[in-house]
């Protein structure tokens, strides 16, 4: 054995750039559109071990779609996804001004990782259940969830469907596939692989797809999840979100700097795929893959999306006082939104003016129902959910002891 | 009318609701194919089959995690924990998630689910197999709390629970899985089978949530227990001859206050015994709904009598249970004082 008289060295992981630095994403593995291949669906997971340190992508710099993952997908299922991100993204800004106003408490906005939850929000079927966190805003506006009710979740208004009692973007919308969102971090993670577990016992046909962040799968309800999907089989889709940044917290903190989020899975036996977050075909063509994995009882597959956290990680949040301030603008995978309208223009389905117009006819979508969503109240006016609802729903029927505190509370003036 | 042990009684009421509601599923450490290390789950994969009944990895919180996944989805899951020790890595899917599902998506989630999980000392587990966590689960609003001392009531509790619209935390008092216990170590325990509280009917029947029974009536004092402690209690309540009242509280959240407050109103006196650890105990929420509901009728102070505020030792654990001679000497100590 060697000997060593040194001190024991303690490692802390930093991040490639702090503020005043120059951006440095080298530290990414990128290989270039079309480079990595598309297994079979019933591929054996330790034949495609490979793929966790790929990337999928599907478009190229020239935006033309190139490569094994490009998607069967016609051009208005592409604008659909493209009119979802842009509603997202002008609905993120303009909910921001509004917590600004003081009509909120709090916003958390998703730039620049739109396509992650709108492109799977479109690609999977209705009844399938979806555990997002909270920065998947986009599958409900994708799935054409009323922006209006989004609002007055956010304003915690008289018209909020939760009465209040969630803090702003804890959206839950059953009736759009879109499960209850916890602020605790990854608890979700593994409720989706139950869900899952469920249909199954069930003899159902639908399945889960579950979110966890790069840095929530330092939790242990990230390992349980994995457990138990594999173990069982689950018919789950288990995403990570790699935005690189947890709050102020890079990806390196999670211990991403040792091997990627993909091969997390590996130990597990569950495919891995890594995957260009801000390729809207990509997302597409792997969602597709392994929802197609579930359905057929080949069980879980983990997908690592990597993609970049464009805006702050809340409205409490200032990301200039940890990374350089333009870091999103040197991000090699560029800008979801931009990407896909490229797309579409190089196949000829999209052009400068079409554009433009979408981009007003959004805008205008989102100040109409952010004008009907404030007539119901907001945080400045006071027309907030009803006090009475605090104790209600906590059990099914409500107990003596609750009933006599919410008549106490009723006695107050 | 068949005699059954409580883990026979447990488990013929996990077999019925098996029978009757085909989303009841079974799961746990061990709980499959060797039908759980206190037997209470034995043949029921096989009679069930896999799909219904099954093993799960070593991992609480995975497990409640998934229950609360499988409750979501429409199931009504049954999960084991193999020692209530055992279930602090599944603290914040119950807590935060199972408790509060209903709450925070104003009834378009819920979970249903019933977590079984043995407590309380008295089998040489030492630290880590006889812990009574009670205390941390009636502190968390959203889930319901269960904890019988007899066959009959292990029952039809479990099945009221396991119908249960929400999260219920059924505790299972391991000391009585097999016989009823005077709180008397060196004394052989008596066979449910020979204790006419070990009757229970094989078909299916419920006993509501939130319901106390009277183990003992009683004038002098009224005793507040559950669990092994109402065995214990009655064991004092004979040696000293003082006519207490035990009241069996059977569920601890939703508490029957009515049944509290009728008994101490009676008796004037009131004494409170858990085996859990005294320090923001249970019991210290007993005394103060007594000290709230019941003051103008109380002739001496309440008194507890509970596990001493240290880890559950192992070879000294007959010095840590709250036995029958500290339960007694409260008991006198409450009659004598003047009134």
């Amino acid at each position: 054995m060697e000997h060593n008289d040194d001190p024991l060295r303690f490692h802390v992981p930093a991040p490639s750039a702090r503020p005043g630095e120059e951006p440095d994403f080298s530290y990414l593995s990128l290989p270039a559109a079309g480079d990595t291949r598309r297994p079979e669906i019933d591929v054996d997971s330790s034949e495609i071990r490979d793929l966790a340190d790929g990337l999928i992508r599907v478009l190229a710099d020239d935006g033309r779609a190139v490569g094994p993952w490009e998607p069967d997908i016609d051009a208005d299922d592409l604008r659909r996804g493209l009119r979802a991100m842009l509603t997202t993204r002008a609905f993120d800004d303009r909910m921001l001004r509004a917590q600004r106003q003081g009509k909120s408490s709090f916003y958390m906005g998703s730039r620049g990782e739109e396509a992650v939850s709108v492109a799977q929000s479109l690609e999977l079927a209705e009844g399938d259940m979806y555990f997002p966190t909270y920065r998947q805003q986009g599958w409900l506006i994708a799935r054409e969830w009323p922006l209006v009710d989004m609002m007055c979740q956010l304003f915690s208004n008289e018209k909020d469907r939760l009465h209040g009692r969630q803090m702003p973007v804890m959206y839950s919308a059953k009736d759009a596939g879109f499960f209850t969102i916890s602020g605790n971090l990854a608890t979700q993670f593994v409720q989706g692989v139950g869900w899952a577990m469920a249909s199954a016992i069930s003899g159902d046909t639908r399945i889960a797809s579950a979110v966890v962040g790069e840095g929530a799968t330092a939790e242990a309800d990230f390992h349980h999840a994995l457990t138990f999907a594999a173990t069982f089989q689950a018919p789950v889709i288990l995403n990570v979100v790699n935005n690189q940044w947890a709050i102020s917290s890079f990806q390196g903190i999670a211990g991403g700097d040792e091997s990627t989020f993909a091969s997390r899975a590996i130990g597990y036996g569950i495919p891995a795929l890594r995957v260009d977050g801000n390729d809207y075909l990509a997302v597409v063509a792997a969602s597709r893959w392994a929802a197609e994995r579930a359905r057929t009882n080949r069980g879980p597959t983990l997908i690592e999306w990597v993609t970049y956290r464009a805006s702050a990680h809340s409205s409490s949040d200032d990301p200039s006082k940890y990374r350089p301030h333009d870091e999103w603008k040197s991000w090699p995978l560029g800008d979801p939104v931009e990407r896909l309208a490229a797309h579409l223009v190089s196949i000829g389905e999209w052009d400068d003016d079409r554009q433009t117009e979408l981009e007003t006819e959004v805008e205008q979508d989102v100040k109409a129902a952010a004008k009907e969503a404030e007539g119901y109240g907001t945080l400045l006016d006071g027309h907030l959910a009803d006090r009475r609802a605090i104790f209600e729903d906590v059990f099914a029927e409500m107990p003596a002891h609750l009933r006599r505190q919410r008549d106490e509370m009723e006695r107050l003036a | 009318m068949t005699t059954m042990a409580m883990n026979v009684a447990i488990r013929s009421a996990i077999d019925s609701m098996l029978g009757r509601d085909d989303d009841v599923i079974v799961f746990g450490e061990d709980v499959g194919f060797f039908g759980g290390v206190f037997r209470c789950t034995d043949g029921l994969q096989a009679k069930y089959g896999e799909r219904r009944v099954f093993d799960t990895p070593i991992a609480e919180g995975g497990i409640i995690g998934v229950a609360v996944g499988m409750g979501s989805y429409g199931l009504r899951p049954v999960a084991e924990i193999q020692f209530a020790d055992y279930v602090y890595p599944g603290l914040d899917q119950l807590i935060s998630e199972a408790a509060r599902l209903r709450y925070r998506s104003a009834g378009e989630f819920t979970a249903p689910l019933t977590v079984r999980m043995p407590v309380g000392g008295g089998i040489h587990g030492g630290q880590t197999h006889s812990q009574s966590p009670e205390a941390l689960f009636t502190h968390v609003c959203g889930l319901k709390t269960v904890i019988p001392s007899t066959p009959y009531d292990a029952k039809g509790l479990l099945i009221a629970a396991i119908e249960d619209d929400d999260p219920v935390v059924f505790l299972e008092p391991k000391r009585l899985y097999n016989g009823q216990f005077d709180g008397h170590p060196d004394r052989a325990i008596v066979p449910w089978a020979d204790h006419p509280l070990g009757d229970v009917p094989d078909e299916y029947y419920r006993i509501p949530l939130g319901e106390a029974s009277v183990r003992r009536a009683g004038d002098d004092v009224t005793v507040l227990a559950y669990g092994t402690m109402v065995g214990v209690a009655e064991t004092a309540a004979e040696e000293t001859g003082i006519d207490a009242e035990i009241i069996d509280l059977r569920s601890l959240l939703p508490l029957d206050t009515d049944a509290i407050t009728q008994s101490v109103t009676k008796t004037g006196r009131c004494l409170i015994v858990h085996e859990a650890t005294r320090t923001s105990g249970f019991g210290a929420e007993l005394m103060a709904t007594v000290q709230e509901l019941c003051f103008y009728h109380l002739e001496v102070p309440i008194e507890r009598v509970t596990g001493w505020d240290t880890p559950y030792p192992h070879a000294q654990e007959w010095d840590y249970f709250p036995g029958p001679q500290r339960v007694g000497d409260a008991l006198r100590r409450m009659m004598e004082v003047a009134t």
